[in-house]
């Protein structure tokens, strides 16, 4: 069966985000970019199912500007087989995102799309859901467990008390969680037969979908610090400070 | 402007985020309906009418529901909801799953956990694990919201009268079934509700040292979290893990025992009023957010800490 694997390009985790002074939004000049955490998580579970037999080709894709190519390449050099990049300069929000998504879907007719949960960026965790209501799949989100068993899909969850396992119907959409599996590193050589492998451009207009997005960011603001407070010398003075001074105890 | 917020419960009782959801309705103003969707919810419905400010209380209650497939849920609120102008819930596993299909199928943008009403079309939420704090503005006619329970104040529990109403509405798309579940027992209170959370860390070192922390919360009435490092080393289950990722909490106390205090990890509980970290790496950046910070070794700290509580409470 044929995987569909979608990823974002996002400011590298480790980088400490900074706002930029007139509020429009956070400074992205010369920042380290890199795959999302969770669509990283997507990527090596559909090279996983590749493996085990049950996955026969996956499409990467990735929408936004030129350089999301590299991310791409990045999935080509894990293990997936061919790209599909939807250029385009203009901030793409959640529900275009999907619709885009949807396009690729009809072209490609994957049997499993696998996304990550949320982008580290926007931290929105919508875009899966919303491809599956547009293109009517189920749904398995935030996953730690997929079992694909001929028809279905088994996928567990992680919920707010524990765990939850949903059967849904192929085609499906699937979003991960941190659980799910354990990203592998590219090697040299994927690296480098990575760069032979198939990466279609195309634009938004060529998939028949509008940019309109319907939110406005009108500032950013960095957070309110919180002052670092005092070092206690011991359990006991601690315990009398909660008490006497926080009045929390 | 009227507004829909869909109750979060587990079929057995109300959960407190729907009385913070409800606040970040009235912040909103306008009618506030609450939807109870689920499985033998009578009493639930009861519970919700009772909330301060709740005009009226939806009741579906089908088997349907019962497990909160997002594929029954969506289509349902998304038909219940298009009267309205907008729909909230809160920010939980559940309305994270759901919501999304209801801004699609209603081709509206969703704005997702929102920690301030500036006005009716325009809301505050954290983005970049909440390094940074946006204010949007929302264009839809029909503004579909998840609302970050920490963020407001609950309402009243208890003093409201709304009227309950029965819906027939079976919505059962058939792409999904539930197989089953894990659900962590625990008699200590819901870490997302919590007055005071402790919360241990790789530190903690395995899964059996978190009973020194258990004991220490039992004293305190105090629910246990843990850092995403915890969770994956496989010392606690998933649904303990605070963070960008994880639950958002914003008790009185927030007890972080090492725990080195990354960013995806404060993201999850920086709002607390009260930091206690205890470290033995002073460097450690948990500190710099700490309003108390001990530099000791948890192994000693801990049960210190429980003897020198026992005195005192
Ligand atoms: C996409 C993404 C999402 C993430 N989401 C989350 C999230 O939601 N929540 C989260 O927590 N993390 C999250 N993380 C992980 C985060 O980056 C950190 O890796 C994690 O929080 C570290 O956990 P820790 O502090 O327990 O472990 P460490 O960073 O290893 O720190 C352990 C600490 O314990 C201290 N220690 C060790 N032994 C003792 C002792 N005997 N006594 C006292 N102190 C001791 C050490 O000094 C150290 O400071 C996420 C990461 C990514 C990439």
């Amino acid at each position: 069966m044929k995987v569909l694997v979608a990823v974002k390009r996002v400011i590298d985790y480790n980088v400490k985000v900074r706002v930029k002074p007139d509020n429009t939004g956070v400074d992205l000049a010369n920042v380290k970019m890199a795959m999302n955490p969770f669509c990283e998580i997507a990527v090596e579970e559909a090279v996983r199912l590749k493996e085990k037999g049950v996955a026969s080709e996956i499409v990467v894709v990735s929408i936004g500007p030129k350089a999301c190519q590299e991310q791409i390449r990045t999935a080509l050099a894990l293990g997936a087989d061919r790209g599909i990049h939807i250029e385009t300069d203009e901030e793409v929000q959640s529900l275009e995102a999907a619709k885009l998504l949807k396009a690729v879907v009809e072209k490609e007719e994957p049997k499993l799309v696998i996304l990550g949960k949320q982008s580290i960026d926007s931290d929105n965790n919508q875009t899966g859901q919303m491809l599956a209501a547009l293109t009517g799949m189920g749904q398995g989100t935030f996953a730690s467990e997929v079992v694909v068993d001929g028809e279905k899909v088994n996928v567990t969850r992680e919920v707010d008390g524990g765990l939850m396992t949903v059967a849904l119907n192929l085609p499906a959409v699937v979003t991960t969680d941190l659980r799910l599996n354990e990203p592998r590193y590219a090697s040299l050589p994927n690296i480098m037969k990575a760069k032979k492998k198939p990466l279609d451009a195309m634009s938004p207009a060529d998939l028949g979908v509008e940019i309109a997005p319907r939110l406005s960011t009108l500032k950013v603001e960095a957070p309110a610090s919180r002052q670092a407070g005092i070092k206690v010398a011991d359990v006991a003075e601690l315990v009398d400070k909660l008490k006497n001074e926080a009045k929390v105890i | 402007m009227s507004i829909l917020v869909i109750a979060e419960h587990d079929n057995s009782s109300l959960k407190q985020a729907t009385l913070n959801v409800v606040a970040a309705a009235k912040a909103i103003g306008g009618d506030i309906d609450v939807l109870v969707a689920g499985e033998n919810v009578g009493a639930i419905a009861e519970a919700a009418a009772k909330a301060e400010g709740v005009n009226k209380v939806l009741v579906a209650d089908n088997a349907a529901y019962g497990h909160f497939l997002a594929e029954n849920l969506g289509e349902l609120v998304a038909e219940v909801g298009k009267g309205y102008s907008h729909i909230l819930t809160s920010a939980g596993t559940t309305g994270k799953d759901f919501m999304p299909r209801v801004a699609a199928l209603l081709d509206v943008a969703q704005v997702s956990d929102i920690i301030r009403v500036e006005s009716a079309d325009t809301f505050v939420r954290p983005i970049y694990a909440g390094n940074a704090i946006a204010t949007v503005k929302a264009s839809d006619s029909i503004k579909v919201i998840t609302v970050r329970p920490t963020g407001f104040d609950p309402v009243a529990a208890e003093g409201g009268s709304a009227s309950v109403e029965q819906l027939d509405v079976v919505k059962d798309a058939g792409l999904s079934s539930f197989v089953g579940e894990e659900k962590a027992k625990s008699d200590r209170p819901d870490l997302a509700s919590a007055g005071v959370v402790i919360s241990g860390g790789r530190g903690m070192q395995n899964g059996d040292n978190f009973k020194m922390l258990e004991q220490v919360a039992d004293l305190m009435g105090a629910a246990v979290g843990a850092s995403r490092a915890a969770v994956d080393a496989g010392f606690v289950p998933n649904d303990m893990q605070v963070g960008q990722t994880g639950k958002i909490v914003a008790p009185q106390l927030y007890v972080a025992v090492g725990i080195s205090g990354a960013i995806q990890h404060l993201a999850g509980m920086s709002d607390s009023k009260v930091i206690v970290a205890i470290n033995k790496d002073e460097e450690a950046p948990i500190f710099q957010v700490a309003d108390y910070g001990l530099v000791a070794d948890l192994f000693e700290a801990i049960p210190q800490f429980e003897e020198e509580l026992k005195k005192v409470l």
